[in-house]
């Protein structure tokens, strides 16, 4: 893992995409910044840091495109999967080192509360508690960025469909908004994401009449909660869609809540995409 | 060392590899040998861990391969058919991560690199990036990645692909010096490499192995017959009274020579006869020099072309494949000295196969327009 994670690391350095990236970051973040906290005096970097979070979806995708793709169209994988290591291993160096990356725009960041200081002053444990949080969010993003770029061997692919995973992320609450909260709407959601769930599995076990069985069954488990306690089904579908909601997680960091759930959540984001990253380059294998 | 059983590898509907069993002994260098496309690339891949078999097991040193992964993969050099390079990298990084990535430990490292690169002659390449290499300087990083840390198998897929002559004569010389103590196993292609480099060939065709064996055995293997081809001084009729005298001859085939006064024969013996010497005291008692001797045997072109076609064709109608391969077989069996050659199809009824198919027959038929032929010239 160590020798994955040094070569990653200095790939990017020796390279122009980890100082774009690092770049990119810091720019926008420096605009927001002379703009809300030193031009207007504002004394919360939150606000600057929140306000800058939509520059993940464009960096997160231009820094992680190329992690698994490329290696995959220069065939290097062979290299490290024919390696003694394992690649949970693997995944894990490549991880660690776009995180590390990551870290340096974070400790530039983490100066900006130190020069508000020197002229007013303000809550540290706030101030942190917001750069926490605008690091973990960014964590997550990288690592669904990782997962997405295991899955292509094209870094233009890798780079468009994580851009859009993160945008939709980052407008789910907006999208949340687009179905009725009453219980009719939600049966309507979860009658066809049902359908779509056994089409899924049929197509995997293949077998029509077991698929069949568990459709019906879900189908009518619905139809029977929904006429029996509606209430359970109301606005059900906006809490299924804000599993997703990874930018609205950052608003209780933002307001300097330290909120513990907001951590795991983040942390398990980052758990299920370096598992499926491991499953996607295990399941190649057995293509 | 290796032991492949019952190796399957399906992509969709394609049979890449189809129930391939072999064994790899230690200290030898085999050659996998095989069309375009035969599955020689697929069965390294999947040896090596890269891609996972549809059906059957690989077993490297008593270590599973899905198993016991890196166990197993810590016993494998492997140079792939691209060479696994990082074109931003120079050589002695690359190098370096390689070797770290193998788990050399740290004080070792940097006396082994120097070694390696010194054996596969990069060390004046060192600092160079790997992108600004030519493809003959590639090919070579690549065999030091491999070869580093000299893990007991060494497997390389046509690694003499794109060199110049000079430097596939290097690396073939490198091959042999390894194969002295590791087990190399490289897949080619091109015959004459196979037969200059290895002490085992397999030849695998449409996935399957349709022989397996030492190349000089593979020789005699295919033809049944040995075939000395003599120019001898002297008139027709004199020599034909003294090659009847010999016994062992099962067929003579007469020619003119180009030499005045000189006859051309081929005689065919049975396999595991040499006539050479009893030939040369005959001819020297009557008076009839020899000018030229030579014992042919069939080449491993000739071998090649026969055992990677016959199945092919035999694709086509379906039935008659397993009757070609066991022809293979009850032929190995009759030589005695293939204890490895095809082992698969073991239910598949011994028929006579089509006279085409069995190289056996073949030769028969030849002896006996030979035969035909003798008689009519005299």
């Amino acid at each position: 893992m160590k020798a994955i994670y040094k070569k990653e690391l200095r790939s990017y350095l020796t390279s122009m995409i980890g100082y774009v990236f690092i770049a990119f970051i810091l720019v926008l973040l420096g605009i927001y910044f002379t703009a809300i906290n030193i031009q207007s005096a504002y004394p919360e970097i939150g606000y600057a840091l929140s306000n800058t979070s939509f520059v993940f979806l464009i960096a997160v995708p231009v820094l992680t495109m190329r992690v698994l793709a490329e290696e995959q169209k220069n065939k290097t994988d062979q290299m490290l999967l024919t390696a003694p290591v394992s690649i949970g291993d693997i995944v894990l160096g490549k991880y660690l080192a776009l995180l590390t990356i990551f870290c340096i725009p974070t400790a530039v960041i983490c100066l900006y509360p130190l020069l508000l200081a020197q002229h007013g002053t303000i809550s540290f444990a706030m101030s942190y508690t917001s750069i926490l949080g605008f690091f973990l969010l960014g964590a997550a993003y990288i690592s669904i960025g990782v997962f997405i770029s295991s899955i292509t061997e094209s870094q233009v692919i890798a780079a468009v469909v994580s851009f859009i995973v993160l945008f939709v992320t980052y407008v789910e609450s907006g999208i949340a908004d687009f179905f009725p909260e009453s219980a009719g709407g939600s049966l309507f959601a979860f009658v066809i994401l049902a359908a779509l769930f056994c089409l899924w599995i049929g197509s995997m076990i293949k077998n029509p009449l077991v698929t069949g069985a568990l459709a019906v069954v879900l189908e009518a488990a619905l139809v029977i909660v929904y006429f029996v306690r509606p209430s359970l089904l109301e606005g059900k579908i906006q809490d299924l869609l804000s599993v997703f909601d990874l930018s609205g997680h950052l608003n209780n960091f933002i307001y300097g809540i330290f909120d513990l759930t907001g951590i795991v959540y983040y942390l398990s984001v980052v758990v299920l995409c370096m598992f499926f990253t491991v499953q996607s380059l295990q399941k190649r294998r057995w293509n | 060392m290796i032991e492949v059983k019952n190796l399957v590898k399906r992509y969709g509907d394609h049979l890449a590899v189809n129930r391939l069993n072999f064994t790899v002994e230690e200290g030898q260098i085999y050659g996998f040998l095989g069309p375009n496309g035969a599955g020689k690339s697929t069965t390294m891949n999947i040896i090596t861990g890269y891609l996972a078999a549809t059906e059957g097991e690989v077993t490297i040193n008593g270590h599973n391969i899905l198993e016991e992964p890196e166990e197993a993969k810590k016993c494998i050099g492997y140079l792939p058919e691209i060479p696994p390079l990082y074109m931003d990298m120079t050589v002695l990084e690359y190098l370096k991560f390689a070797a770290e990535l193998k788990k050399i430990p740290k004080e070792k490292r940097e006396k082994h690199i120097k070694e390696i690169m010194s054996l596969v002659k990069i060390t004046d390449m060192k600092n160079r990036l790997i992108k600004n290499l030519s493809k003959g300087y590639r090919q070579r990083v690549g065999l030091a990645q491999a070869i580093l840390g000299y893990p007991p198998i060494i497997i390389l897929d046509e690694p003499t692909v794109g060199l110049d002559p000079k430097q596939i004569i290097e690396i073939r010389d490198l091959i042999k010096s390894l194969g002295k103590k590791h087990t190399v196993i490289l897949s080619s292609h091109i015959l004459s490499e196979v037969s200059a480099v290895c002490d085992y060939v397999m030849i695998i065709a449409n996935g399957r192995l349709v022989a397996s064996d030492t190349p000089d055995n593979l020789s005699k293997l295919t033809l049944g017959s040995n075939t000395v081809e003599a120019s001898i001084k002297g008139t027709r009729n004199t020599v034909v009274k003294i090659l009847n005298q010999i016994e062992e001859i099962q067929n003579i085939k007469y020619k003119d020579s180009e030499l005045p006064g000189c006859v051309d024969v081929t005689i065919t013996t049975a396999k595991d006869k040499d006539i050479r010497e009893e030939l040369f005291y005959k001819m020297a008692g009557a008076r009839c020099p020899i000018l030229h001797i030579n014992s042919s045997t069939m080449s491993l072109e000739d071998i090649f072309l026969q055992l990677t076609e016959n199945p092919g064709k035999a694709e086509k109608a379906k039935t008659e494949t397993p009757q070609a391969i066991s022809a293979e077989e009850s032929e190995a069996a009759q030589a005695g000295e293939s204890e490895k050659v095809s082992g698969e199809d073991e239910n598949v009824p011994e028929e006579a196969a089509e006279d085409e198919m069995s190289p056996e027959k073949g030769m028969e038929k030849v002896s006996g327009s030979g035969k035909s032929n003798e008689e009519g010239e005299q």
